[in-house]
Order: structure tokens, then C-alpha cells, then sequence
């Protein structure tokens, strides 16, 4: 690869996050899908769109599967191949990389790719369950493992081997809920402290509840072409320079290293490579941050700093807005919500806004090339895309 | 050290060993690699043949959580502790450390292994389950 566009966005969209009482999923999904479709008027989605790629992690939420068809149906595109994708925390990032393929294989000029998740009507105790499936059940679950748990062993053995401090978390999520306040799509808009985040209630030690990202309801979406064909539909495409998808054990038992993501690391790299990017490179990324600890350890997979690092990177502010490289200007996962399936897209969504200069209050000056990093589970999973201003 | 010849290299089998106080693990005849838990299917040469091979139950703490917010069907014993230990030649297990006040855990303590019995309250799976506790 030589860093050439593998791909154009040329529309997105994104419903509201956030508890959407009294819509379904596919009614969610509709809203994101009728944004994507009046930001781009030289397109007609009937006739245009020739396959759809849906994430959706849960069925059990609202007993229903299928995703892909039922989806297609609801914004008027049923007679198009519909294909849902499943990798948990990442089952967007994967149908992003899926979409990305049927372009590229020519199968496809003009494809849409999303992903929608509806879970708050569920008590916590059910959605948490549905959240474990995600890690190893034999194992992991039947022995008395959660799914935050899993992080904060991860979390225990970073600050056992570099010395991270439950402040440098709660760091991350001050700067998260700052970021989340100035997105009108977030579904928490409201500025914590570190007080609040360090003296909230204990989840899983050392993680305590404002490290942990939200139970939401959301639905995102893009649509992609063929590079030669992105001007026909828009004059302000974002091109897709590298894509990666990489995986690991599922158990995290079985892992070489504790203090990093394997698959995140390998995703990366590949991506870099393909995109002919350094990261110093990056103006902007949104990082899968399910855990405060993820996103720290998001920064050094990502090479954003050396391993050990994270914690002064965010203790000199670099990963917050003006900072030398902004990470969530949307909120991430931990303000602006994790509605599973539609976290990956939604992700792209938010570099869409930025290199295109549509961010608002929380524009990143001059951005010109973003990264995205989505984790399915404990890390079992991850894709890894960079983007460049068309 | 064939114990069980036939016992088919699974998670079941796994567990029906720890019911009998054992922890045991596949090693591919062909290749040697030892897979705890037991596969069926060796992911490092392929092969379908294996030996049971009794794997000493205890190890060092690798790391460790609390868990404050449990499974319903944990809810009762919160908050309480979930360590991944090394045990010999590479060979890792989560699992829950009993035995031992939360605040004395230490990262590196030795621990070895304790089995319980199946309750058999639930339909399949109907596996034991098993702790760590300090040496």
C-alpha cells in the first residue's frame, strides 16, 4: 500500500445518544440514515446505495435478530444485500473494514455502513450480562469475572508495572465529560471533577464508576465510494488512507502482556503502513475508551506516546482539546455514550466532522488526518482506520 | 501420565478433573505444547492427539480486581477478589482468590488452588468451580 485513498466518505450521520425512550433500534438507525441522506442531496439513496453493512452486538435487547435486513427495510433499502457484522464493543469498526472490502473488490460503488445498538430500557443488571457475553463464558464469566473486571486487571497491572494512579484515570474522564459537554449529540453534556470521578462508587477496583463508559441507545452510519467517484457526491470527501483489523486470544488470561492490547498494537501498525502515517502525524483520534484504562492504554498501542506513558500524557493535557493530540472530541464512549453496535461508525463520524471542519465548539484547528481505534471486548477484536481530508 | 485415555480434550472434561480435585491440561503429542484449559484441536501444529498431563495448582498473582458490582449469581459473596495467575511453564488461570482479607492481596503472592464441587442447580453447564487461596 502507498497511502492512496482506499476509499471516500461522501456522507454521515448520527442519531442522538442517549436514553431514546420509545424508539426501537431500526427508528434510531432511520434518523442517523435520513442525516447521512440530506447531508448529501446528489444522492439517490434507492438507486445509489447497492449494499448496507450493519454492527449490532445484542439481540436479546429487543428480542429481535436479523439486524441487517430489518435495518435495510426500515430507511428503504430492502431490496439491497444487508449483512450485519458481530465483534462486540467492535462490531462497527468491523462493518466499516467489511464495507471498506466491497468497495474495494469492486463488488460495490456506493455502499452504506452503520451500526445501532437500543439498550437502556433493560435493567442494568441484564445489559452488564449481555456485555459479559463479549469476554470468555467458561472461564472468565462462570468463575466470577464482569466485564469491568477484565479491565481493571488490566488497569492493577499498569499501575503495578509503571506506576499509573487512579488520578491519571479519573484524568481521563474530566477531560471526556469536557469533551462530551461541548457535543449536542452526547449523551452526558455535563462537566465533571476529579473529585466527582475519583470519589464515585467502586465497580471493580481500581475502577470505579466514572471509568466506565454509559449504557446508551444510538445509531451511526456513512456512506462510501470509490475514490474517483466521491466528487460526483460531495465536494468535501474524507478518504480512508488505512485499514486494519487484528485479533487476540479471548480470554485475557491467555495474553502475553497485561498492560496492552495485542490486537490494538498489530491494527495499528498495519494501519499506519498502509496509510504511509507516523503518528505524530494524527491531528485527532477517537480511541475505544469502554474503561478510562483503555484509553490510556489506547495511547500507547497507538504510539501516541511509549509504553508506561499514558499517564503523564494525560497529566500534561496533550490528549485534550488544544492539546498536541486531541483524543474524544466527542466525549468518546465515556460522555458521549456506547451504544455498542453503533460506537465504531460513530467514531468515523466524529473524524468526518472534524476534517471537514463541522466540529462546532469542539473543532480541531486545521485537522487534516484522524485515526479511529475500536476494541471488540476485552480485546479479542480491534480495528484501526485513518482518515485524510479529501 | 495417561489418566483418562478416552476422555475427550474438552472444557467439560476440564471441569469434570476439577471435580475430582484435579487440574489437568492436554499436551499434543505431536508438538508438545501443553493447552490449559484442553483443546480439541492444537492451535500451534494441528494435531488431534493428546496426552492428560497433571499441571501443579499453584502459582504466582499476576494481577487482581475487586469486583463491587457482581453477576447476579455473585451478588451475595461481592465485594470480592478475581486474579490471573501464572502457573508453571507459561501456563495462566483466572480466578477467584478466597482465603485471604481483600486489603492483603499483593501482586506476586503465591497461591495455590482450591476445587469445589458441582452444585448441578442449573442445566448444562453443570461445572464446579475452583479458587485460588495463599499457600
Amino acid at each position: 500500500m502507498n497511502g492512496k485513498p482506499l476509499v471516500s466518505i461522501v456522507s454521515v450521520g448520527l442519531s442522538k445518544f442517549g436514553k431514546l425512550e420509545g424508539l426501537y433500534a431500526r427508528e434510531i438507525f432511520a434518523e442517523a440514515a435520513k442525516e447521512a441522506f440530506d447531508r448529501c442531496p446528489k444522492l439517490d439513496p434507492k438507486n445509489d446505495i447497492q449494499a448496507l453493512y450493519v454492527g449490532h452486538m445484542g439481540e436479546s435487547y429487543e428480542h429481535q435478530g436479523h439486524t441487517g435486513a430489518t435495518v435495510a427495510d426500515w430507511i428503504g433499502l430492502g431490496h439491497v444485500p444487508a449483512t450485519r457484522t458481530e465483534a462486540a464493543c467492535a462490531s462497527s469498526g468491523v462493518a466499516l473494514r467489511t464495507a471498506i472490502c466491497a468497495v474495494r473488490s469492486g463488488l460495490s460503488d456506493v455502499v452504506m455502513v452503520g451500526g445501532v445498538e437500543k439498550m437502556t430500557h433493560r435493567p442494568t443488571a441484564e445489559v452488564t450480562e449481555y456485555l459479559a457475553m463479549a469476554s470468555d463464558y467458561p472461564f472468565e464469566q462462570w468463575n466470577g469475572m464482569t466485564f469491568p473486571g477484565l479491565y481493571a486487571l488490566m488497569a492493577t497491572a499498569h499501575m503495578h508495572e509503571y506506576g499509573t494512579t487512579e488520578r491519571h484515570l479519573a484524568m481521563i474522564a474530566v477531560k471526556n465529560h469536557f469533551h462530551g459537554s461541548l457535543n449536542p449529540k452526547a449523551h452526558m453534556q455535563k462537566e465533571i471533577t476529579l473529585e466527582t470521578a475519583l470519589s464515585s462508587r467502586v465497580v471493580a477496583w481500581p475502577l470505579n464508576l466514572y471509568d466506565c463508559s454509559l449504557i446508551t441507545d444510538g445509531a451511526s452510519c456513512l456512506i462510501l465510494t470509490k475514490p474517483e467517484l466521491a466528487r460526483k457526491f460531495t465536494d468535501m470527501p474524507v478518504n480512508i488512507v488505512g485499514s486494519s483489523q487484528a485479533g487476540d486470544t479471548i480470554g485475557l488470561y491467555e495474553r502475553k502482556s497485561l498492560t496492552s492490547l495485542a490486537a490494538a498494537k498489530m491494527a495499528a501498525k498495519k494501519a499506519y503502513e498502509m496509510a504511509q502515517v507516523n503518528p505524530e502525524e494524527i491531528d485527532v483520534a477517537e480511541v475505544h475508551d469502554c474503561f478510562t484504562i483503555a484509553e490510556l492504554i489506547a495511547y500507547e498501542d497507538l504510539a501516541f506516546c511509549k509504553p508506561g506513558q499514558g499517564g503523564s500524557l494525560i497529566e500534561r493535557a496533550e490528549t485534550k482539546l488544544g492539546g498536541r493530540i486531541p483524543v474524544n472530541t466527542s466525549g468518546g464512549l465515556k460522555a458521549k455514550g456506547h451504544p455498542v453496535g453503533a460506537t465504531g461508525t460513530g467514531q468515523a463520524y466524529e473524524i468526518y466532522l472534524q476534517l471537514t471542519g463541522q466540529a462546532g465548539k469542539r473543532q480541531v484547528k486545521d485537522a487534516e488526518i484522524g485515526l479511529t481505534h475500536n476494541v471488540g471486548g476485552s480485546g479479542a477484536t480491534a480495528t484501526v482506520h485513518i482518515y485524510r481530508r479529501g | 501420565m495417561r489418566t483418562t485415555e478416552q476422555a475427550p480434550f474438552t472444557i467439560e472434561q476440564f471441569y469434570k478433573h476439577i471435580n475430582q480435585g484435579k487440574l489437568l491440561g492436554g499436551m499434543c503429542t505431536k508438538c508438545g505444547k501443553v493447552h490449559l484449559p484442553p483443546r480439541p484441536l492444537c492451535d500451534n501444529c494441528y494435531s488431534q492427539d493428546f496426552e492428560w498431563t497433571e499441571i501443579p495448582a499453584r502459582g504466582k498473582l499476576l494481577t487482581y480486581t475487586v469486583i463491587h458490582i457482581a453477576p447476579v449469581q455473585f451478588q451475595s459473596m461481592a465485594p470480592y477478589a478475581m486474579g490471573i495467575v501464572q502457573l508453571t511453564d507459561g501456563l495462566k488461570m483466572p480466578g477467584m482468590i478466597r482465603g485471604i482479607a481483600l486489603e492483603q492481596i499483593k501482586i506476586g503472592m503465591e497461591l495455590t488452588m482450591d476445587f469445589g464441587t458441582c452444585a448441578a442447580t442449573q442445566p448444562w453447564p453443570q461445572w464446579p468451580r475452583y479458587y485460588f487461596k495463599p499457600a
